[in-house]
């Protein structure tokens, strides 16, 4: 792995004419850069010329009633698409001005700095301490026992679970309840030291007090990881981000502040889902 | 169309009384079925052991034996070639007949020294051999009765029949009623059963070396066809692109599972014995053919194990930045382990049971020695039941049982193996 040297400000990239998006698609900050992003399953063409910036130290969060493509585009940032058979993904995806499609680019490597949870928690049938300790393990982020232990700690505490595990580290972690184990699974990303967090609807598998945690963590996460976060709760939505994208159908209709968004959209489609007139 | 409730109810209640009954009926169904398995399971293994036990014991005869330097050494040099080439049967003879000083014609004598296996001068020329001190001693000894004696021992020769359609005539069975009354001819437990080889004699004819045939056979197989099995099945699984040629392969080991045995038999009959030249008769081409065999077994199982282990593993994997590898190493590969596991136990119990492919690449030859490695000769055990099966001596019959408890025993314990394997690899998630 190659250590990119602190990137300054990175400047957004053109965007081209003719695009249908409404409201800002950029961002001041931009750590990720989607441009005319198509994805085809098959003969089904899923999304269709997606633009949009990814900021950093910020919370996007991708709504839009169900099918309309958020999860496929979210699972374009980190090319897990590409273990799906039949899936073909056009236009470009820039991270640190770095197309993620290039020959150059490693799969293995993209996936370590754009770390992602998954809708149903997940851990690894493994115990809690070797479930953290996996993604340093594989790439070789720690040089001895005491460091990995050190990446555990951090992971875990910066998880907020380290408290309530500290004493069962050995246990597997598949003990733990549903927001524990989600919490395991974030604090696993978060040990390979990403720069993108992708959440896909990470509580719709959780009841409202684990919901509430892992909402408090994703406050607090935002202050080192860019995070895009695909839910189905506006309120959620509203909660956490700080820029809203709304698709449907495979479009991206709008995207803009949070705050704007709610209280004022400017589509239709937009105005109608948010309002719950269908979705 | 519409119903009133009552009528409604009425109709669900109805219904539900026959879904009911159906349910009892397949319950007691399917207890029926279990039932008759048991009793059909019960019944072949009562049939063999009540046939087989009686192989475990083996009559003795103890017979006082002077080691006569007139007959062993007449020139008294010790020379090796003389103690080597001396005849022992006399030795036997002579014991016999201070036993029954009456008897003193040569076709008496004769039959009277049939009593004892012909493996007593073979075991008196390697004592002597070992300890050449003993010439000129008296000494007790305990010699495999014959076969037929042991058999009357054990009742299955009938002293009713008419003397010259038994196989020991009245003389003879008058001399062992007389040498179990001074309790020099007994039952003891037959070790040698577990000990030797083949025979052509009854009475020294052991399982050891179809035993270690069967054993050396199987090893093979393991580990040829667990590894090249697994790594198939997570090729075809995990890696290969899903296209016409990996729908072919599929096609074509779903068939090589159906193929019958003894077609992979004549197949290594062509290609390891007379195309590569290896030896006949060896485990290594037994191990080679039922590696063919179980392969199929294998791979379907593996697949199907693979397929189990939840896609949420795998993406947790790869979003971790895993390597395909990696993602089947460390998480997949150990999760499908214990389906793995049983079609492997399937597919060797299998290859333990095989004898038809065996016979096609020689392993049905007469073996005495226990082979030393893969490419002696040998035999396995099914095949040794079936040559046994297939022998004429009446004291065979019990052998062939008693060797089908031996198969069966090495069956339950390598499935044994097995089933403590997998249950390390088994995970709760």
């Amino acid at each position: 792995m190659t250590s990119a040297p602190p990137q300054p400000s990175t400047v957004s990239l053109p965007v081209p004419e003719g695009v249908r998006t409404v409201g800002r698609v950029t961002a001041d900050d931009p750590l990720i850069c989607a441009r005319n992003v198509n994805v085809y399953y098959g003969d089904k063409h899923a999304i269709h010329d997606v633009n949009i910036d990814i900021a950093r130290n910020q919370v996007l969060a991708m709504i839009g009633p169900s099918g309309c493509g958020k999860s496929t585009f979210l699972r374009c940032i980190n090319r897990m698409n590409d273990t799906i058979e039949g899936a073909r993904v056009t236009g470009a995806i820039v991270l640190d001005g770095q197309d993620i499609h290039e020959r150059r680019q490693d799969v293995v490597q993209l996936r370590a700095r754009v770390g992602m949870v998954f809708q149903k928690p997940n851990p690894f049938p493994k115990s809690i301490y070797d479930n953290v300790a996996y993604g340093p393990r594989i790439h070789g982020l720690a040089a001895d026992r005491v460091e990995l232990d050190e990446i555990v700690h951090t992971s875990l505490q910066r998880a907020g679970l380290w408290e309530e595990v500290k004493d069962r580290l050995a246990n597997p972690g598949t003990s733990l309840s549903g927001g524990q184990q989600q919490r395991l699974c974030i604090a696993r990303t978060i040990a390979v030291n990403p720069e993108v967090i992708l959440m896909d609807e990470p509580c719709s598998a959780l009841d409202p007090i684990a919901t509430a945690r892992i909402e408090d963590l994703i406050d607090e996460l935002k202050a080192s990881y860019a995070i895009v976060i695909v839910t189905h709760s506006m309120q959620q939505a509203a909660r956490v981000s700080q820029r809203t994208a709304y698709f449907h159908l495979g479009d991206l209709i709008e995207v803009g502040e949070t705050d704007r968004i709610f209280t004022n959209p400017r589509h239709k489609l937009t105005e109608d889902y948010i309002t719950g007139r269908f979705g | 169309m519409s119903r009133t409730p009552t009528e409604t109810r009425a109709r669900v209640e109805k219904s539900l009384r026959r879904r009911y009954w159906a349910e009892r009926r397949f319950r007691a169904y399917g207890l029926l079925a279990v039932l008759l398995g048991i009793v059909c399971v019960f019944f072949l293994i009562g049939t063999i052991a009540s046939r087989g036990y009686t192989a475990f014991e083996q009559a003795y005869l103890t017979l006082d034996i002077h080691y006569d330097p007139a007959v062993i050494d007449p020139q008294g040099l010790r020379a090796p070639e003389a103690l080597a080439s001396a005849n022992y049967n006399t030795l036997v003879r002579n014991a016999l007949r201070e036993l029954f000083p009456e008897v003193q014609e040569r076709a008496d004598v004769r039959a009277l020294s049939r009593l004892v296996s012909t493996s007593a001068a073979h075991d008196l020329q390697a004592r002597v051999q070992a300890h050449p001190e003993v010439i000129g001693q008296r000494e007790k000894r305990r010699f495999l009765a014959a076969a037929d004696v042991d058999q009357l021992l054990k009742g299955a020769i009938d002293r009713s029949q008419p003397e010259d359609s038994r196989l020991l005539s009245d003389r003879q069975i008058s001399w062992v009623d007389r040498l179990q009354q001074k309790a020099e001819l007994k039952l003891h437990f037959n070790r040698g059963f577990l000990t030797r080889g083949d025979s052509r004699e009854p009475e020294q004819a052991g399982v050891l070396g179809a035993l270690v045939g069967s054993a050396f056979t199987l090893l093979v197989t393991l580990l040829l066809s667990f590894p090249i099995g697994v790594a198939a099945a997570v090729y075809l699984e995990e890696f290969a692109p899903r296209n016409r040629w990996t729908d072919v392969i599929e096609v074509n080991i779903n068939n090589l599972a159906a193929v019958p045995s003894i077609v992979f038999g004549l197949l290594g009959l062509a290609v390891f014995l007379n195309f590569a030249g290896l030896p006949r008769s060896a485990p290594l081409v037994g191990g080679l053919v039922l590696t063919l065999l179980t392969l199929p077994t294998i791979i379907i199982a593996s697949r199907a194990a693979l397929k189990g282990v939840p896609p949420s593993i795998r993406e947790a994997a790869l979003g971790m930045g895993a390597s395909r590898l990696q993602m089947v190493g460390h998480h997949v590969l150990p999760l499908a382990m214990p389906g793995i596991l049983t079609g492997t136990i399937i597919g060797m119990a299998r290859a333990l049971g095989e004898t038809a492919p065996l016979l096609m690449i020689g392993m049905v030859a007469f073996i005495v020695d226990t082979p030393r490695g893969i490419l002696d000769p040998a035999t396995v055990l099914p095949v040794q039941i079936f040559l046994w099966a297939d022998s004429p001596e009446r004291a065979f019959l019990e052998r062939t049982s008693a060797a089908i408890i031996v198969l069966l025993a090495f069956l339950i314990v390598m499935n044994a193996i097995a089933v403590v394997l997998r249950k390390r690899f088994e995970r709760r998630w």
